[in-house]
């Protein structure tokens, strides 16, 4: 019986406290935070630090955005951002995400030819790949990275041998990532004949090798251009992916370089302090800057 | 400044503020927590709450009340969760499944923040507010508590006394949590964190897209998120959003939070027990321990040796510009050598050696320095055992700050080194046994292995991070994971506590000849070195199949 009245009253000490702890803590502290947030000055960044053109809200300078047309292709008169995994599409603020993939993430999983328009499973390295071609291409730098095909996909092979533990001889191999009827990026691997893989098949008796092939190491498209951020909102780009874009944005605006580069040279920030953090170049920033000085004539 | 200097004299300025403050602060500590007077608002929680402040409890009593107002926080909390969605959330949310909101309630009662669900699109405001921020402070007070009757244990002699669960939860969250978060929670604002009760906004982008931009009260639970060593992000993406991290001094700043306790405790532990050198040891081997992983773990990034690392060119996926790698991966450490878990970058994408370091981290035990108060009582369990090992050595009864480590000490101590490795060893046994479970891997092979010992040993730890590739809203990975937290959590503390009750019985051994002295640098080596044999000889097969398997190929 002392026990139960016990139990009862400690119980509903339990309670109590944390009654008046759930109105300390969660009812009365946010709200004075959020009064304070209301000085002017600190009430900006409360709601978002929005940014507004001709007086509507067009984005927040801390949230990323894509700057493509509806089918996703870039306008070439925007600097472009960082590939993002949040949300379907990309930038979007009610799916933050990061694409979670690990650094052996080599092998795709082949679209399915009978699924009209399907993409399959990229692996994360084909999708650096991939990437790097098209953003070489766009502005007009070498697109190629190490263990990629000139095709952009993940240079992968599944290399079969004929004794047990990857011993004997080769007997046959395989590129992974290169759906047929492609043409594999090498003609013969250690005298034999690589194929292109085909949907379904099971290749996972190979011995998985990636090619680094003889791309520079330092390649032309910045890092940052190829990876996705851990937000998926990431709102900077690094001054190098800035600098590769400046070509291809003055020539759509029609305006010469050194212009963009002066502008991109003043958005551009350097590490807080000397030390924290990274150089970087706010994107939404500076396309709205670019709209403003340089407007693109009327279609 | 090239990049590798930039990141160096991050780090610098971390140790130097966190040096700085090491003695100021747990001397506060443990003024608070000694004091006898009482606030008057402190006197007025008590009277509603019917407690007497002035009695003092015996560790079991200790121990059933933090039990009462931990499964009373579960209830309550469980209990919000599953109707949240019916009052004023700001966007439609969906109602959270009984599974999820069992794993979300335990989650964040025991300091774990492991999270199934995605903030921005599963929690209204008022849950974030009255059900999360609340345990984000309580969680982090019941665990220095917990520490705090410990070193009680050790400070006092023929007692039976540690002190009163109440009292001390109180003033934590109030004269050391509250202060410390209202402060930052304002300076957070001003670097752009948000915090407002607005309706998500739907904005057309100048692309001609459109883009729907979420609010909240950020900044309030971000505070203590950091300071609590919490880590449950207000949205999906933690400590990488841009509102809940603008900026490269405010990623400074949470890194400074969630170690800035653990790394003060020590001293609060050496003023308590009068003997300041003993928490200076401890301190020493906590500094040792989180410095090399650091270095180990930039290194690798630094490296980043690996397939995709090398074609990117470096090991950029899944980090923030503004942070950089070197930033991301001190973030990484901080949080995963605490209990934090929030995540500035994402820990699946780094290389897989810098992933294995990670896993290291929370393998020690969260003890370099550890969470909020679990840190130093990690700590002080560890040393226990260390003592013992140099008595075995010696061939003399061993003893720790006075104290005889017989049997029943010995027994306590061992049981709580034993319960989180078997929660996280044989939880992952089990997944991987279990086709369906195994298929919630987002990578294959090696690295799949690792998400699934990464998220058991993240859950046993009451660390919260995740490889976050892993599929885990199943009714199975929710149960499982949240059984797993609340042993992890509770089950250490039953031991604690039954160790201090016994350590505060005894009667003082003189300190003679023979006594091993354990505030010298050879008591430093020694319990290093024990911290990081028992982690090496528990883990080792678990991490040769996951991450050096991927990462030695």
């Amino acid at each position: 019986m002392r026990a139960v009245v016990d139990f009862l009253r400690t119980a509903s000490a339990a309670l109590r406290i944390l009654l008046l702890f759930t109105v300390i803590f969660g009812i009365a502290y946010p709200l004075v935070v959020t009064g304070v947030a209301q000085i002017p000055g600190l009430q900006s960044r409360a709601d978002g630090s929005p940014v507004t053109r001709s007086g509507s809200v067009v984005g927040s300078t801390l949230i990323g955005q894509s700057f493509t047309d509806p089918k996703g292709n870039p306008l070439p008169q925007y600097f472009q951002s960082r590939p993002s995994a949040a949300g379907a599409t990309g930038y979007d603020p009610t799916a933050s995400s990061a694409s979670n993939l690990g650094p052996e993430s080599i092998v795709d999983t082949l679209p399915d030819p009978a699924q009209n328009g399907g993409t399959g499973k990229q692996s994360l390295l084909t999708q650096v790949c991939a990437r790097s071609l098209a953003i070489g291409s766009l502005d007009r730098v070498d697109g190629s990275r190490p263990f990629c095909t000139p095709d952009g996909v993940g240079a992968v092979l599944a290399v079969f041998w004929s004794g047990p533990g990857y011993s004997g001889h080769v007997t046959r191999v395989v590129s992974l990532d290169q759906a047929c009827p492609t043409t594999p990026f090498l003609a013969t691997y250690q005298g034999v004949a690589v194929e292109c893989a085909r949907f379904g098949q099971d290749y996972s008796r190979g011995q998985v090798v990636p090619i680094r092939g003889n791309a520079p190491a330092h390649p032309a498209v910045p890092a940052d251009a190829v990876t996705a951020s851990g937000s998926g909102l990431d709102p900077e780009i690094s001054p190098a992916y800035a600098r590769i874009q400046e070509a291809v944005v003055a020539k759509t605006r029609n305006i010469p370089v050194p212009q963009v580069v002066a502008l991109v040279a003043q958005y551009q920030k350097g590490r807080d302090l000397g030390f924290m953090g990274e150089p970087r170049v706010n994107v939404l920033q500076l396309n709205l800057a670019l709209d403003r000085q340089y407007p693109m004539s009327a279609h | 400044m090239s990049d590798t200097w930039a990141g160096i004299v991050f780090l610098v300025t971390l140790v130097a503020a966190l040096a700085l403050v090491h003695r100021p602060f747990g001397d506060y500590m443990a003024r608070v927590l000694t004091g006898t007077r009482h606030l008057a608002v402190e006197r007025g929680l008590y009277r509603v709450g019917g407690i007497d402040a002035n009695a003092d409890q015996t560790w079991s009593r200790y121990l059933r009340s933090v039990l009462a107002f931990s499964a009373v926080g579960v209830l309550f909390l469980y209990l919000l969760l599953r109707v949240q969605h019916s009052f004023w959330p700001p966007y439609a949310v969906p109602q959270m499944s009984a599974a999820q909101s069992f794993n979300t309630a335990a989650s964040f009662v025991t300091n774990t923040n492991w999270q199934s669900y995605s903030g921005e699109n599963a929690l209204g405001y008022v849950v974030q507010m009255v059900g999360l921020t609340v345990q984000n402070f309580a969680s982090a007070a019941v665990g220095i508590a917990v520490a705090i009757a410990l070193v009680r244990g050790f400070a006092r002699n023929r007692t039976d006394r540690l002190g009163n669960f109440w009292v001390d939860l109180v003033r934590i969250s109030l004269r050391i949590l509250l202060p410390i978060s209202l402060v930052l929670a304002v300076v957070f604002v001003g670097a752009g964190m948000v915090e407002n009760f607005h309706h998500y906004a739907t904005v057309h982008t100048i692309a001609g897209g459109s883009q729907t931009i979420p609010g909240g009260p950020v900044a309030s639970q971000e505070a203590i998120k950091e300071l609590g060593t919490n880590g449950g992000g207000f949205y999906n993406a933690n400590s990488a959003h841009p509102f809940e991290n603008p900026t490269t001094w405010t990623n400074w700043i949470e890194i400074f939070l969630l170690l800035v306790i653990s790394f003060s405790l020590p001293r609060t532990f050496g003023t308590m027990i009068g003997d300041r050198r003993q928490g200076r040891a401890i301190v020493a081997v906590m500094a040792v321990l989180a410095l090399t992983s650091v270095v180990l773990l930039l290194v690798f990034q630094g490296i980043h040796h690996g397939t995709v690392p090398t074609a990117v060119g470096g090991a950029t996926e899944g980090t923030e510009t503004r942070f950089g790698i070197p930033d991301s991966g001190i973030f990484a450490t901080g949080t995963t050598l605490t209990s934090t878990g929030a995540v500035d970058s994402f820990h699946d994408s780094y290389t897989s050696l810098g992933g294995a370091m990670l896993l290291l981290n929370m393998m020690l035990g969260e003890i370099a320095p550890g969470g909020t108060g679990s840190g130093l009582y990690g700590i002080l369990v560890l040393a226990v055992i260390a003592v013992f090992v140099a008595g075995l050595m010696v061939g003399r009864t061993p003893e720790y700050l006075g104290k005889k480590l017989g049997g029943r000490e010995l027994k306590f101590a061992s049981l709580y080194l034993l319960t989180t490795p078997a929660l996280a060893l044989v939880g992952t046994a089990i997944a991987m046994a279990l086709p369906g479970e195994r298929a919630g891997m987002l990578n294959s092979g090696a690295h799949g292995l690792s998400e699934v010992l990464y998220a058991f040993t993240s859950a046993a730890n009451n660390n919260g991070s995740a490889f976050a590739g892993l599929s885990v809203n199943t009714v199975w990975w929710n149960y499982a994971l949240g059984i797993a937290m609340l042993l992890g959590r509770f089950l250490p503390m039953v031991f604690v506590l039954g160790l201090a009750g016994s350590l505060g019985r005894q009667k003082p051994v003189p300190v003679s000849e023979g006594t091993l002295p354990t505030h010298r640098l050879l008591f430093v080596g020694l319990l290093t070195g024990v911290a990081v044999v028992v982690v090496a000889l528990t883990y080792f097969p678990a991490l040769a199949l996951g991450p050096l398997a991927e990462g030695l190929h």
